[in-house]
């Protein structure tokens, strides 16, 4: 029987990490990931969890030691943010190149400078481009599922690239829920043991990893990486499928919330998606046609959802905890691929919003309903507005 | 007729076919350092294919690892350039999980060993993994054309230290990356050379046999970046011992107070105290090394600079507590 515990995201993720079993983790500590390395750290010294935990002297070298016990064939995991997962930087794209399906969480923590250690998705944001799937968490309970779905996903063999599960910064980090912990048994039964075919450093079998690409074939390498990228979009939908079967709970790369009949639909990730639901149901109640939208899944980006999202509604609001400079947040410019050669398409507007954990609070979300009711009106607006911005200290 | 053993084992690990320059002293440093790595581990575990190899960003990993050839008979990665004591650190915890006997062998380069990869490096030894750390040091970043690492050593000619009216080439002394190595208080420490690979091969078993971490510092030639002759590479090696440039010497659990310094041959007067060399005589001046590189070639014109260059290896001698004379030209 699954049973539920009390606890932050980190400790979710943990857990999680304990259930897929890895053979080795490597990592260093980080506001606000820092818990997840203690907690795996007491799980191996209580022996509940037979993995080799390297305490590495930095997230570059946490990073690279799990490239190479990834590479000699090991279920692998790591978790960092932030400054540390932009020192990982390099390395994600060779893991990613090199096809390994390493696991890493990720507590969401913006930038600096100035030096924050709150909550945005700059630093995940800033590695989409690396070849690495991304997830994002809504609560604590999908902290766990997700990254145990992200492990399925990257190591079916159709896939094998690596993944990282994001969750808020501090909103979920550092905040207890109630959390189904799943069976063991069951988990082994969804993620099998990993045996790669592919890396495995075996003398047995002497392989090179990591070979120099000439211009003859470092763009097929890459368009390897796209392509396992397209197919994860499947794959993910049959590991959601296997998740909910064995586990009960439902997840979709676009999860939407009382879209039918909407004019307008927000969109956004992470935990903001909790407060934006509560809103919604708090503009139902006064008999406005407004849905929400959560990307769970953001590479592969779900373009065929985003359509099919997109269909729904007269005005599409993405609230965004990111900057992408000249174009708005990142989410604005993959809608805007989606949808830019659809003939019929809702407008869009972008707002970017809570940046280094800057609270979003409903009167936030009043100011872009504003904005976003203009659009549906007609009438001209900005296609990027800063919501909740101190003018005064500017 | 009585066949006598070859120094070391026929087999190789670093195959025939490799991209490296004519004349590259590296090269048959990794084929040296493999071949004994491979004898230790038929000695230490009965499988002298019991290794993996990590392979720091750097002319010999370019050279060795084309796409889609490879000049490597064992299991070999490379990740980036600063990273492979990291990368090893991964491989030998997985190794672990596995049950799978054996050591790991991390290579890298002075770049990636001496300035980028020091962090990565530090912590691997620190970590006490049972990792054989081997740096070929050719004094300089080879691979992107010849610019200067901190084990260039004074003087020297580089593309990113050239020597002008306001420049004698190189202008600090070099980098003793063993020295750091074994202030990590690791299993063992050594510095060889190509120009004794007797000692070289010897010192390698003995790292790939110590449990836990171990540091090898492999000067070896480069035609290209030296400037020097192709055919010349072991001569000029051995010279840079013979005149104490290069000192070799071991160090074990970290006793730098114990460090065994070599014999450095070339009628060097060699002077003992309970064991211990105290002094070098050396009878061959520093002049006979740098003559046969032209990365030294401007030195010749400012003999005040070789002297200069003779202090430091003194002050480098004396840091490895022995007091050396250091003949010039004609003494």
């Amino acid at each position: 029987m699954p049973i539920k515990k009390v606890m932050k995201a980190n400790e979710a993720a943990a857990w999680a990490a304990k259930l897929a079993k890895p053979k080795v983790i490597a990592a260093f500590p980080i506001t606000p990931s820092t818990l997840v390395p203690e907690k795996i750290s007491e799980f191996v010294a209580d022996g509940e969890l037979d993995a080799e935990f390297i305490k590495v002297e930095s997230e570059h070298s946490a990073i690279s030691a799990c490239v190479g016990a990834s590479a000699a064939g090991v279920r692998t995991f790591t978790a960092t943010a932030s400054q540390g997962l932009a020192l990982m930087h390099e390395i994600l794209f060779i893991a990613a190149g090199m096809r390994l399906p390493i696991v890493i969480a990720i507590g969401n923590r913006a930038l600096s400078a100035p030096i924050n250690i709150w909550n945005d998705w700059q630093d995940t944001i800033s590695e989409r481009d690396t070849g690495w799937l991304q997830f994002y968490a809504e609560n604590n309970q999908e902290a766990l599922d997700l990254i145990l779905i992200a492990f399925k996903v990257a190591e079916d063999e159709r896939v094998l690239l690596p993944a990282m599960v994001g969750f808020d910064a501090f909103i979920l980090t550092h905040t207890v829920e109630p959390v189904e912990i799943p069976d063991q048994e069951l988990v082994d039964e969804f993620l099998g043991e990993y045996v790669p075919k592919h890396a495995y450093l075996d003398p047995a079998k002497p392989i090179t990893q990591g070979a120099l690409g000439f211009p003859a074939h470092y763009m097929e390498a890459r368009y390897g990486v796209w392509e396992a990228n397209e197919a994860a979009k499947k794959v993910i939908d049959e590991a959601f499928a296997e998740f909910e079967k064995k586990f009960g709970r439902k997840y979709q790369k676009i999860e939407e919330y009382r879209t039918e009949d909407a004019d307008i639909i927000f969109v956004t990730m992470g935990s903001l998606a909790g407060t934006l639901k509560e809103y919604v149901d708090h503009l139902r109640e006064k008999g406005l046609k407004v849905g929400a939208a959560k990307v769970t899944v953001y590479r592969p980006f779900p373009v065929e959802e985003v359509r099919e999202l997109a269909k729904k509604a007269k005005v599409l609001a993405l609230l965004e905890k990111n900057v992408t400079f000249s174009v708005g947040g990142a989410l604005f410019q993959d809608f805007s691929r989606a949808l830019i050669n659809e003939s019929e398409k809702p407008k869009i507007v972008d707002f970017i919003l809570g940046l280094g954990g800057r609270d979003v609070t409903f009167k936030d979300l009043d100011e872009a309903l504003a904005i976003a009711q203009k659009a549906l009106n007609g009438e001209k607006v900005e296609e990027v507005n800063w919501i909740g911005l101190r003018k005064e200290i500017l | 007729m009585a066949v006598r053993k070859p120094p070391v084992t026929t087999r190789e690990y670093w195959a025939p076919g490799h991209a490296a320059c004519a004349g590259c002293g590296c090269a048959t440093a990794l084929r040296l350092a493999t071949k004994a790595f491979s004898e230790a581990m038929e000695e230490k575990y009965g499988d002298p294919d019991a290794f993996a190899i990590a392979h720091a960003t750097g002319c010999m990993e370019v050279v060795s690892a084309v796409f889609p050839y490879t000049a490597w008979k064992a299991p070999w990665i490379h990740v980036a350039f600063e990273n492979a004591a990291a990368v090893a650190s991964g491989i030998e915890a997985a190794w672990k999980k596995l049950g799978r006997k054996g050591k790991i062998l991390a290579i890298g380069g002075d770049g990636g060993t001496a300035d980028i990869g020091m962090q990565a490096l530090s912590g691997m030894l620190e970590r006490w993994h049972n990792v054989v750390y081997l740096m070929y040091d050719n004094e300089a970043y080879m691979n992107t054309g010849i610019q200067r690492s901190s084990s260039t050593p004074y003087g020297a000619w580089t593309t990113t230290s050239p020597p002008g009216k306001y420049s004698i080439g190189e202008d600090k002394p070099k980098k003793w990356v063993a020295l750091i190595a074994a202030a990590h208080q690791i299993p063992y420490v050594a510095t060889a050379s190509i120009g004794n690979p007797f000692d070289f091969i010897r010192k390698m078993k003995k790292a790939a046999k110590v449990d836990g971490p171990a540091f090898v510092q492999v000067q070896c030639t480069c035609p290209t970046g030296w400037k020097s002759p192709l055919e010349k590479g072991v001569e000029i090696a051995r010279l840079a011992i013979e005149t104490g440039v290069w000192p070799l010497f071991e160090i074990e659990n970290g006793d730098i107070w114990n460090i065994k310094i070599q014999a450095p041959g070339g009628g060097a007067k060699v002077k003992r105290e309970g064991g211990r060399v105290v002094a070098i005589e050396f009878k061959k001046p520093i002049e006979e090394y740098l003559k046969l590189q032209g990365r030294f070639k401007h030195l010749f014109k400012q003999p005040e600079a070789i002297d200069q260059l003779r202090e430091q290896i003194k002050a480098m001698w004396k840091v490895l507590g022995v007091e050396v004379t250091l003949p010039k030209p004609g003494e």
